[in-house]
């Protein structure tokens, strides 16, 4: 449990350049513990650079990054995943020729610290094995478990690719465009799946799925070439003539 | 099906010690080979580390079960130990600066430390003797009870033995947790980062127990043959051994033993039917499989199969 004192993720004057370009600008941002916040913004906003900058993929230009008070910024991926911090992919990363199952058996054994055991079986854990289950019952993947994931349909890979991050039992979760690519007869799986996650948990939604970001999030944050044009309640958002103007524009006239 | 497999194999080395008990020399290093590929098989098969100087490892380990048993002590599986400890050590320290890097400065940094323990060993003539090769290794009996004959009947089954439990500990590697991760680095490192693994780590795990096995086919080599020479260390060593783990196919340990046995065997009858034009058959033999069964031999099954059945992608 967490303690009156735990700050969840703070970032700090986040800024990333790409030789010239810059993607990301200044960014302030704050991630409580049962946060629920939806960054949005056009294409190339930075939102996928902002995404990588926290779990440590891209090394930031400068700028901080606190997670219960402290300083991750020097951190690599790794070790801010193993201190809960866990996203999913926008482009789907997964472990192609394995199965369905071995895909999720892969992080609860990471999780578990057992990933440098040489002689028991991989699948030889029983409650590693229930806590597999209980993930490919919750998003309806039973019927595919033993296939090779390369072998799914890409919105089945999709719910895979939640199912493999859920594992991890994160503490902040930055989920990157978990309903692109989704038919529209399963996203309702990827909002239960968010509806469901403990309610400490810190999340953040990047998707462009306005309903999706509408039943999620009770605060949005719209990130426009690199920098934060404003943060808001749907409400306040919805009724923003700049966001209106610059994201729903063509949509809501 | 892959569950018999080694059962067969281990059937077929037995068989052949009876079938061909005057060419025990030669099938005994078919079975050292096979530990060297099988070592290989775990560094690239399994971690995906693309290497062409796993022969530094097995050289240091030829050299240091000779020297022990020089120096210190004649015990055969005590010379496996120090073989183990020396390609272990070895493939720990270069793998920490090897793994550093990606692509083909890997592979040339495999090349490069194999060049450099080659060096070393020709340089260090008092210890090593130098070109002429370590000399004057006598082997006391294995478990005090099996002295090593002429014939090399118990230098086979030794090695047979050795081999026999290394591949039992590698199918219970490759199924364990960290054989799973190994796969799964193969697959995607981007996802290993996400769930929180040190990609590095692991492979310098994979590297060192790699190394170790590598280090036990060396101190087989220099316990039966009773000699170590530069040519372990040689880069076509390390090629070779590529080649026969393609060939076999990769990721599976019997294709490791599979591939080393016929391209060994092919290469041995090549050579002494056609002592000139002996690599060409080698040549063609690994083209013929390159392109029809990309997986290796051990796909030959499925790929007869199909073409039985009338498949017309046999072996894709
Ligand atoms: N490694 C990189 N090198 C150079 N430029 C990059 C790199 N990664 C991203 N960019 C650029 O940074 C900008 C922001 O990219 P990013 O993927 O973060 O946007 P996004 O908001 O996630 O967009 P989308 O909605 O399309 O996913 C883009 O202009 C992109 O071309
Ligand atoms: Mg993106």
């Amino acid at each position: 449990m967490q303690g009156p004192e735990s700050k969840g993720l703070e970032v700090r004057g986040l800024s990333k350049h790409f030789g010239g370009l810059t993607v990301s600008e200044n960014i302030d941002l704050d991630l409580p513990p049962g946060a629920r916040k939806a960054l949005i913004g056009p294409n190339g906003a930075g939102k996928s650079t902002f995404a990588n900058l926290v779990t440590g993929i891209l090394p930031p230009s400068s700028g901080t990054i606190r997670f219960d008070g402290e300083d991750i910024s020097a951190l690599n991926e790794p070790a801010r995943v193993r201190r809960g911090i866990a996203k999913t992919f926008q482009i789907t990363t997964l472990f192609p020729s394995l199965s369905v199952r071995e895909n999720i058996r892969m992080p609860v054994i990471e999780r578990k610290r057992l990933g440098y055991s040489m002689l028991r079986a991989a699948n030889g854990d029983a409650g590693t094995e229930a806590e597999v289950q209980t993930l490919i019952d919750q998003f309806e993947l039973g019927p595919l478990a033993e296939r090779p994931v390369d072998s799914l349909a890409y919105g089945q890979q999709r719910l895979v690719e939640m199912a493999l991050t859920l594992a991890l039992k994160p503490r902040v979760l930055i989920l990157d465009e978990p309903a692109a690519g989704v038919p529209s007869s399963e996203t309702h799986l990827i909002v239960e799946a968010i509806e469901r996650l403990p309610k400490d948990l810190a999340v953040l939604v990047i998707e462009h799925d306005m309903d999706l970001v509408f039943r999620v999030a009770n605060s949005i944050i719209v990130l426009v070439a690199g920098q934060i044009l404003t943060e808001g309640t749907p409400q306040q958002i919805a009724g923003d003539a700049r966001v209106r103007e610059l994201y729903l524009g063509g949509a809501h006239g | 099906m892959g569950r018999f497999v080694p059962l067969i194999l281990l059937a077929v080395a037995v068989g052949l010690y009876f079938l061909l008990p005057y060419n025990l020399a030669f099938l005994t290093r078919i079975l050292i080979m096979v530990l060297l590929v099988l070592s290989l098989d775990l560094v690239l098969g399994y971690a995906g580390i693309a290497t062409l100087g796993q022969a530094a490892m097995y050289g240091a380990g030829a050299y240091a079960a000779g020297l022990f048993a020089i120096h210190v002590w004649a015990d055969p599986l005590a010379g496996l130990v120090a073989g183990a400890v020396a390609g272990a050590i070895l493939a720990l320290v270069s793998g920490l600066v090897i793994l550093r890097a990606q692509g083909l400065t890997v592979i040339m940094l495999t090349i490069a430390v194999a060049q450099i323990c080659a060096e070393i060993a020709n340089r260090a003539r008092d210890i090593t003797g130098g070109a002429d090769g370590l000399r004057g290794i006598r082997m006391d009996p294995v478990l005090g009870l099996f002295e090593f004959d002429f014939v090399g009947q118990v230098g086979y089954w030794y090695a047979l033995i050795v081999v026999a439990v290394i591949f039992c500990f590698l199918m219970v590697l490759g199924r364990s947790s960290f054989g799973l991760s190994l796969r799964g680095i193969h697959e995607s490192p981007a996802r290993m980062g996400a769930i929180g693994v040190s990609v590095y780590w692991r492979r310098v795990a994979a590297y060192t127990i790699g190394g170790a096995i590598a280090g036990i086919a060396g101190a087989l080599t220099a316990q039966i043959t009773q000699l170590v020479s530069l040519e372990t260390f040689a880069f076509v060593l390390s090629a070779e051994a590529l080649i026969m783990l393609i060939l076999g196919g990769t990721g599976r340990l019997y294709g490791a033993a599979i591939g080393t046995f016929v391209f060994m065997w092919a290469h041995h009858t090549a050579a002494s039917n056609d002592p000139f034009n002996w690599l060409f058959v080698i040549g063609a033999m690994v083209l013929a499989v390159v392109f029809l069964l990309p997986k290796g031999l051990i796909s030959m099954p499925a790929a007869l199969t199909q073409i039985f059945k009338g498949g017309r992608d046999a072996g894709t």
